[in-house]
């Protein structure tokens, strides 16, 4: 058995976004910018991918920057904002505690360039609140910047509303929507969005690919110099092929949005419902305004990594915030910004779905994971002082 | 694959996992909220280490660091089982990352706790030098793990 469960790190391409790739390498292998016939098959393939993105975000096919992914869009919305807010003594920024790393460590560049930064609090839910940005807004605000969707905890955030406070103070308003961009329904002129980031793997396309949507009149700043692609944007030869196949899953995902997310839901719910089960669990973001494939709980008295490495030999792949997992010794910055303390921090577990999970992936995942949480509080001392009345249970 | 296959042994069939009743010498070392705590149970008898037992919250590497330095002092004199360093059980792992170290670390430092305390109970005289103090290690500074 082999259950991929993580689909908010990476997700498998669809077969249409590869067709849609492969006469790209050796049939229409042209670059974009040169004058034959070989380079205007390729231009013109590019101007169509361009303009099918744009329709679907509700924009114009000059608002689209195609960019290397996510990170690079993030990193390009902030600085270009900072930029033109920078040119009027705008020094001030907003975010939020539980942004991707792409937007904090950018963020933390500019505050040493004398940016000033806040960090909205999402809460036990892992949601702003709107009347919270309101009040941080000040005359020198150059630019908001607060995900669509968290990438741990699924939460989802009110956008449209978030956007309007912004339009309302004249202040840009950028969305990291990297984890939202097909598979929750978005629309950059309903959502007041002035800037937004994507990128392709997310919604079953290829890697290495994103977007950056800039709303007209707000001039980029470029991060890449050189050639004038991307309207002088983003110097580099177009990666043909991945924005071929990445406006091909966009089109599929979106297609498929409201049947996807109608099958999501219920198994997203079931296994939940399943792991809260669990004593001594609990459920970390928002139970109904979260992505349709996100789970995410943290099991008291145990570690995640040990968790994973267990879960993966039984067949399945999923995440975890436990600083264990990566080279850091502090876990999850949005576990902890939500308010759970380190020691329940350590042992959070992610399950990110798609729709090619099964009722029956989720029974045998709950199963696997009740067993596997057992043997290793079992070897837990921190369990067995928890047990012992010698420690207090954080999660009741 | 980031670890050992000797680690991947050591993680997913652990040796000498659980607690012994009444031990003669117990250690504690860790702090959960670094995501880490190692406790090391002592049967010793005529100075040798009978019977170990351990209990780890931790990571993979936590978990067999622990397993292997249990194996490393079952049946050895208490001498011996105080020469034990950090670095003959990330050895005899088959190497661990290097931001994993840290968990052979505690390993040794479980088992000279767990000797400690032994000494302590009995009223057994012994030398300071060789069980540092916690904060030596660094690895829980201040307790924020930083």
């Amino acid at each position: 058995m082999n259950i991929y469960a993580d689909n908010a790190a990476t997700t498998k391409m669809s077969k249409a976004a590869i067709e849609a790739m492969l006469p790209y390498f050796d049939q229409i292998y042209g670059n974009p910018s040169s004058l034959h016939s070989t380079g205007q098959y390729a231009a013109e393939a590019l101007f169509m991918a361009r303009k099918i993105i744009a329709e679907i975000l509700g924009c114009d096919a000059r608002e689209i920057t195609f960019t290397s992914g996510g990170s690079e869009a993030d990193n390009q919305a902030i600085v270009s904002a900072a930029s033109i807010g920078a040119k009027k003594g705008k020094k001030h920024i907003i975010s939020s505690a539980i942004e991707h790393h792409a937007v904090l460590h950018t963020l933390e560049k500019l505050k040493k360039q004398g940016f000033e930064i806040t960090l909205l609090d999402a809460h036990e839910n892992g949601i702003v609140r709107p009347e919270e940005l309101a009040a941080a807004i000040r005359p020198d605000t150059a630019l908001v910047t607060i995900m669509y969707a968290n990438n741990e905890i699924g939460s989802i955030q009110p956008i449209a509303e978030l956007g309007k406070i912004c339009r309302e103070k004249g202040v840009i308003f950028h969305t990291d929507a990297v984890q939202a961009v097909g598979h929750v329904k978005i629309n950059v002129v309903e959502d007041n969005i002035d800037m937004l980031s994507l990128s392709a793997h997310k919604f079953h396309g290829p890697k290495g690919i994103g977007v950056l949507y800039a709303k007209k009149g707000i001039p980029l700043t470029n991060l890449i110099e050189g050639g004038a692609q991307e309207r002088g944007k983003r110097a580099g030869t177009e990666n043909l092929p991945a924005i071929m196949g990445m406006a091909a899953a966009l089109k599929e995902a979106v297609s498929d949005i409201d049947e996807n997310t109608a099958k999501l839901i219920p198994l997203r719910d079931r296994l939940i419902e399943g792991l809260l089960q669990i004593p001594h669990t609990v459920l970390n973001g928002d139970p109904k305004l979260r992505l349709p494939g996100n789970a995410n709980v943290c099991f008291e008295g145990i570690e995640g990594e040990s968790l994973l490495l267990l879960l993966d030999s039984k067949g399945i792949c999923a995440s975890s915030g436990s600083a264990c997992t990566s080279d850091s010794l502090d876990p999850s910055h949005v576990l902890l910004a939500i308010g759970r303390p380190h020691e329940v921090a350590h042992g959070s577990l992610r399950l990110s779905l798609s729709e090619e999970n099964t009722i029956e992936e989720i029974d045998y995942m709950i199963e696997a994971i009740k067993e596997v949480v057992a043997y290793l509080r079992n070897m837990s001392p921190v369990w067995r002082d928890l047990q012992e009345g010698k420690r207090s249970y954080v999660i009741q | 694959m980031l670890y050992s296959e000797k680690v991947m042994d050591h993680f997913t069939n652990p040796r000498n996992v659980g607690v012994i009743e009444n031990a003669d010498g117990v250690g504690e070392v860790g702090n959960a909220k670094c995501g880490d705590i190692m406790k090391i149970y002592l049967k010793i008898e005529n100075d040798i280490i009978a019977d170990v037992k351990f209990e780890t919250f931790g990571c993979g590497s936590a978990i067999a660091s622990s397993s292997m330095a249990t194996e490393m002092i079952k049946g050895k004199p208490l001498s011996e089982a105080l020469t034990l360093t950090n670095k003959a059980v990330a050895e005899a792992l088959d190497g661990l990352p290097a931001h994993k170290l840290h968990c052979s670390v505690l390993a040794e430092e479980a088992v000279k706790a767990a000797v400690k305390d032994y000494y302590d109970k009995n009223g057994i005289e012994y030398d300071h030098a060789i069980f540092p103090d916690c904060a030596s290690c660094g690895h829980c500074e201040t307790g924020e793990c930083h």
